[in-house]
């Protein structure tokens, strides 16, 4: 199934019989907020199987990209191709506080609850199903969230700061966490065509987290992308591999040696 | 997105914090309201309290079992309860009909809310002179009367709710290609039903209200009759087991409310202490 389109956003949404290698093409996307313009021709690829983080001060536009592949922005025009399906997670878990959280996890989906509930042991949630979202810590419920999104089998997972509210423990439980889904739902995907499975795309202000998680970090700037760059570090990762990196994104996102 | 994060954490402490506040306990608070009834019937024995003013506690109580042993004061009841939940239901459809309406749809709300927002500048108590041109001094402009009274807290309260329905969670909802029915029935309608049923509870109060005020016209029973009968015959102790039982009606439709709201809104009570 393709995902549903910006009204405005003129391309074609190609069928699983005609898969490529990439999972998302994005050319020249604009999207103009009065008279600012936020995203200003951008271009960007995304593979299939790969984990890609977006960085950009706030402001720059990373949410604004990010719900234009998710189809929710229909005021945003140029070329947008996804082939596949999209599932997000938001900054703010936002579950339905009146469904179980295996109800929430369920929603939407017509197949049985036996895959919802499998997605949150997944999760590491398995105990908490029949729980109420409100009784749930801020980290389990990003990972109900993710378990939602994941339940979908997408082809594109969108996550949008999902660990910026979190406290410093909790977010490298789910760094691991995240890597872990890719992983596995990567293998579990790929079929006869050879097609890798989950792609990821990461948005966050923290240089640390991309460099942790991403095989490519992109940084966004005056509604481009403004500095690409691979990370073949071999995971997992710690800070200390990635030093010069860390120093190239930060001077790039406008961060001065002195302020570090 | 630049919304705060839903932090629930704190509503969590919050409620334990609230847990803490220490009951008053039962037996101090009733001390006050004893001595004045104590009080009150003494002025009456004494005959400092004539009875064509108010009867005392005691004669009251002995006329509230004579008038339920003759069978007056179920009968009036009876009645009673029956204008009140016709009134109420047609008063309710009308009501949440008419919020749907107008909170699901952009046309239903140009067309509905203005109007709506309009009449209820009007005091309908001071429709009873039209309402009795129109429909007579039967049921009907009693029933009507409760029926407009209930409608108007639970239309503007349940169509409130839907308008603020949080967006991100309609948004979460279609990025999980909810249709427009399931968005409403997993989405809207359970977001909206606080407030709706903040309105069932004010609506159910007005339908009290309205029905005391249409049964002092020309009623010819229910417990408005009654209280009217017992006037003629400056029956204070009447007059009181009448307005005791229009409150203790009250009470006994306002509890089952909460019951209500206790059963639907079990999600949001989860985490705060029983």
């Amino acid at each position: 199934m393709a995902a549903s389109l910006p009204t405005r956003v003129t391309g074609s949404v190609e069928t699983r019989a005609a898969a490529t290698a990439r999972v998302a093409s994005v050319r020249g996307l604009t999207r103009v907020f009065g008279d600012r313009t936020v995203i200003d021709g951008l271009d960007i690829d995304i593979e299939r199987g790969e984990f890609v983080a977006l960085l950009g001060r706030s402001g720059s536009g990373k949410s604004t990209l990010l719900r234009a592949l998710a189809g929710l922005d229909r005021d945003a025009t140029g070329n947008l191709t996804v082939d596949g399906t999209v599932a997000v997670a938001f900054q703010e878990p936002r579950l339905l506080p009146w469904k179980r959280v295996i109800d929430n996890v369920a929603l939407g989906l017509d197949r049985p609850r036996a895959e919802a509930r499998q997605a949150l042991e997944e999760v590491g949630l398995g105990g908490l199903a029949t729980a109420w979202p409100l009784t749930l810590s801020g980290g389990e419920a990003q990972r109900a969230s993710l378990a939602r999104a994941l339940v979908r089998e997408p082809d594109l997972l969108l996550l949008d700061e999902p660990f910026s509210a979190l406290d410093a423990l909790t977010r490298i439980t789910m760094h691991r966490l995240v890597l872990d889904l890719w992983t596995r739902h990567g293998r579990k995907e790929e079929d006869a065509a050879g097609r890798g499975g989950l792609s990821v795309l990461l948005v966050t202000h923290d240089v640390d987290e991309a460099l942790r998680l991403a095989d490519r970090v992109l940084v966004l700037g005056e509604g481009r992308i403004a500095y690409e760059t691979r990370v073949d570090a071999p995971r997992p990762r710690s800070a200390g591999d990635l030093i010069g990196l860390r120093t190239d994104l930060l001077e790039q996102l406008g961060v001065n040696e002195e302020d570090r | 997105m630049s919304s705060p994060a839903l932090d629930l954490g704190q509503a969590h402490r919050a409620a334990r914090r609230r847990a803490r506040v220490p009951r008053a306990p039962g037996l101090p608070r009733l001390i006050s309201p004893i001595v004045l009834v104590l009080l009150w019937q003494a002025a009456g024995s004494s005959g400092l309290l004539p009875e064509h003013l108010i009867a005392a506690p005691v004669k009251i109580a002995r006329t509230a079992v004579d008038l339920t042993e003759a069978g007056t004061l179920p009968d009036a009841i009876i009645v009673s309860l029956q204008r009140v939940a016709v009134g109420f239901l047609i008063g309710a459809v009308a009501g949440v009909a008419l919020a749907l309406a107008a909170g699901l749809s952009r046309l239903g709300e140009n067309a509905i809310d203005p109007p709506m927002q309009m009449l209820r500048a009007l005091p309908f108590y001071g429709l009873i002179p039209l309402f009795i041109l129109w429909f007579g001094i039967g049921e009907t402009p009693k029933i009507a009367l409760v029926a407009l009274g209930v409608a108007f807290p639970l239309y503007l309260n349940t169509y409130a709710g839907i308008r603020a329905v949080d967006g991100r969670l309609v948004e979460a909802g279609r990025v999980l290609r909810l249709g427009r029915t399931a968005l409403i029935r997993h989405v809207i309608l359970p977001a909206a039903l606080p407030q709706a049923l903040v309105g069932l509870r004010q609506s159910l109060g007005i339908a009290w209200l309205a029905l005391i005020v249409a049964e002092q016209v020309n009623a010819d029973a229910g417990l408005g009759w009654m209280i009217n009968d017992a006037r003629e015959f400056m029956r204070t102790d009447v007059i009181v087991v009448g307005l005791v039982v229009y409150s203790v009606l009250g009470l006994l439709t306002d509890a089952l409310v909460r019951l209500i709201e206790r059963r639907a809104l079990v999600w949001r009570q989860a985490f705060q202490p029983a």
